[in-house]
């Protein structure tokens, strides 16, 4: 297994852009060093392992900082000073480990320090299993540690997805300073399938922030404490409207065979490749499935979902977990249409046959539409509440394969100074970008 | 004599403020001695011209406002994991100065682990260690440094072994991994332990920029509120008290050779 993984470090350095056979949670750790990842830091979890050697092996051929912590405490603080003075940091852990990892998430948050977090997620609660689960989905987007906060949250539901969202990550987390997590399971990290490396470095911003020693300038402190309580109001106003500026830009979905679908599974991650296969064999007995998944957890698409759900029949959740995110899908629904669930736990991992009767079970509740109305086209959505922003994206049309978000507009700084416009911005379509 | 031959006459400076401290007067309470260990810092940092070198590390408790007094910037870290942060600062900014700043409770209690394996991997970071025996901020409860019999609110009768255990020597232990080079206990209680826990300081920073390894001083101070005494009192009691439970003096001094093996002496 590393020697393919060797094979792709030989092949990186001629282009940057190939097709190899990889191990998820290595190609993570490559496309972080392609990114320009300056120090790692991590503790040994299964199942994220491989992440963690990988950069033990890479950073120092490359003159970069790995250091192997004596917790997950350990690892998340020294990556809070590496970011502070400076850095472009990865950490990774799996599930007990992010557990581990909330507090310091919190002090980052406050503090605005960037740092980009992979979670690998395996079952739970407790030390739970080994194996893939989406049971971590509340903790990372509800909040780790304490305090009113968000982070971005990427999915992806493919290793080479998962590629690509590494350096978007480090880009979310230095244009909004703030740590950033990439959600991952046991099956991606774990599993080898064709990888599409598309590497990329995002461009380096200036830190105006980061502590270098106060040479020919001030002090800079970075803090997250402020005992005035009309201080700590005015940075947590600050910080909202950080987040508001980031839910406004940052949403990133994918829709597949939305077109003519009746009914739509909502899926992200593992649960969303299950959901491709029940799709087809859905199809194939008649029922007109489509497939939503979010790329963005944390800013959920929640505009999109409503607008969905106002010409659907019904939606179906899958997770792996006991139903975690069908709680933000049905607050985006709103009750425009029914909302089910299935889900499996403790390191299983539903099957498409299992998924395809949930289909049925909610054709049967929600009935089949008349054949003389066909789904396509589909039917003007009612009007749903809009932002206060004059700046809002334009309807996107639900289809396209890969990424079809939304493309940001026009780059704003946030009230909290830390959103300067990303340079690099643009689209990283599979197949060429949105449609 | 003329004013104008005495305005003509050569002055010498004996005592200013050190530029790195902040013109402010502290949060601390009356008699507290984080002051003046906030200025020994300062001193001995400015003596070395380390100010625009230095990223410094406050801790949680009541020194977290050490970034309100210090020019030196400043990161704040979560309570206990301060030689965590420091290490990550130091392997990204070797060119720089790290200095980190904890009570006992942040290094003795909540940060054991991180002070120990920051210690273990030699990093290059100069830990300034304040031990009043007592969490200040909070109200003054018991700490892991606080001396069996001695009364704080979260042991009302006196520390008892039988319920709390023992109190820690952390330096000592901390002395023990090879990859201390420099390992030291200072006091506060008179202007001559002033200076030898300034002369301490200087050679814990020395230490760091030579490539030593890692380098910490513990400094006893009072806590004359948390304490119930008058800051006199106080300082009293650190000499009757706390000096014969934690010795003062050079634990380890491993200079260059922090690789070699370990030879411990404690200097009462």
């Amino acid at each position: 297994m590393q020697g393919n993984g060797h094979g792709a470090s030989e092949r990186r350095a001629g282009a940057r852009h190939h097709r190899v056979l990889m191990k998820g949670n290595e190609a993570i750790a490559e496309a972080a060093i392609q990114a320009g990842c300056d120090a790692y830091f991590g503790y040994p979890i299964t199942p994220q392992a491989e992440l963690l050697e990988w950069m033990a092996r890479r950073m120092p051929e490359l003159g970069r900082v790995f250091l192997q912590a004596e917790s997950e405490l350990g690892a998340i603080n020294m990556a809070l000073g590496a970011a502070a003075a400076g850095a472009r940091v990865l950490v990774s852990s799996s599930s007990p480990g992010i557990s581990l990892m909330a507090e310091a998430m919190s002090y980052m948050a406050g503090q605005q320090t960037p740092v980009v977090l992979v979670n690998v997620m395996r079952g739970g609660p407790g030390l739970g299993s080994i194996q893939p689960s989406q049971g971590d989905y509340f903790q990372a987007v509800k909040g780790h540690g304490h305090g009113d906060y968000k982070v971005p949250v990427l999915a992806p539901a493919s290793i080479s997805e998962a590629v690509d969202l590494v350096p978007l990550a480090f880009e979310l987390a230095e244009r909004y300073r703030t740590p950033t997590m990439l959600l991952a399971d046991g099956i991606l990290g774990q599993a080898m399938e064709p990888v599409e490396l598309r590497f990329r470095t995002p461009e380096r911003r200036p830190a105006d922030w980061a502590l270098t020693g106060a040479a020919g300038r001030p002090p800079r402190v970075i803090r997250s404490l402020d005992l005035q309580p009309e201080d700590l109001e005015r940075h947590n106003l600050e910080l909202q409207a950080k987040f508001r500026e980031i839910a406004r830009r940052e949403v990133r979905w994918s829709g597949q065979q939305l077109g003519d679908a009746e009914l739509v599974i909502v899926a992200y991650g593992t649960a969303a490749r299950v959901a491709r296969t029940a799709i087809r064999r859905a199809r194939a007995s008649g029922l007109r499935v489509g497939l939503f998944r979010p790329i963005t957890l944390w800013p959920f698409p929640e505009r999109e979902l409503a607008r969905l759900s106002a010409r659907v029949r019904g939606l179906l959740v899958v997770e792996l977990s006991a139903g975690q995110m069908v709680e933000d899908v049905r607050l985006a629904v709103e009750g425009r249409c029914p909302v089910a669930f299935h889900g499996r736990m403790g390191g299983m991992v539903p099957t498409p046959d299992e998924v395809v009767e949930a289909l049925r079970g909610l054709q049967a509740r929600v009935g089949r539409r008349p054949r003389r109305a066909p789904a396509i086209p589909a039917p003007e959505p009612p009007p749903l509440p809009r932002p206060a922003r004059s700046s809002e994206q334009p309807a996107a049309p639900f289809e396209g394969d890969g990424w079809s978000r939304l493309e940001p507009a026009e780059p704003t700084p946030t009230a909290a100074g830390a959103g300067r416009p990303l340079a690099t911005a643009g689209r990283h379509g599979r197949n060429g970008g949105a449609r | 004599m003329s004013v104008a031959s005495l305005s003509e006459r050569p002055t010498r400076v004996i005592y200013q403020r050190p530029e790195l401290l902040c013109e402010t007067s502290t949060r601390y309470c009356p008699g507290c001695g984080h002051g003046i260990i906030h200025r020994l810092i300062a001193e001995v940092l400015g003596e070395l011209q380390l100010g625009p070198r230095t990223i410094a590390v406050a801790p949680v408790g009541c020194s977290v406002f050490a970034y309100d007094y210090l020019q030196l910037d400043f990161v704040e870290s979560p309570h206990g994991r301060a030689p965590a942060v420091a290490t990550g600062i130091r392997r990204v900014r070797p060119e720089n100065f790290v200095l980190m700043y904890q009570g006992d409770g942040d290094l003795a209690a909540i940060g054991t682990a991180e002070i120990v394996h920051a210690a273990a991997r030699g990093e290059l970071i100069t830990g300034v260690f304040v031990n009043n025996g007592i969490y200040g901020m909070t109200g003054g409860q018991m700490a892991p440094t606080t001396l069996l019999g001695q009364r704080t609110t979260s042991s009302p009768t006196g520390r008892e072994a039988s319920l709390a255990g023992y109190p820690i020597r952390i330096t000592e232990m901390l002395a023990q991994l090879p990859g201390v080079a420099y390992a030291a206990r200072g006091t506060i209680v008179d202007p001559s332990a002033i200076g030898k826990t300034r002369a301490m300081l200087k050679r814990a920073c020395q230490v760091q920029l030579e490539g030593g390894g890692f380098a910490l001083v513990e400094i006893l101070s009072n806590c004359p509120v948390g304490w119930g005494m008058t800051a006199q009192e106080s300082l009293e009691h650190i000499r009757r008290e706390v000096i014969p439970a934690y010795p003062p003096g050079v634990i380890v001094d491993r200079g260059r050779t922090a690789t070699t093996a370990p030879s411990i002496s404690v200097e009462a």
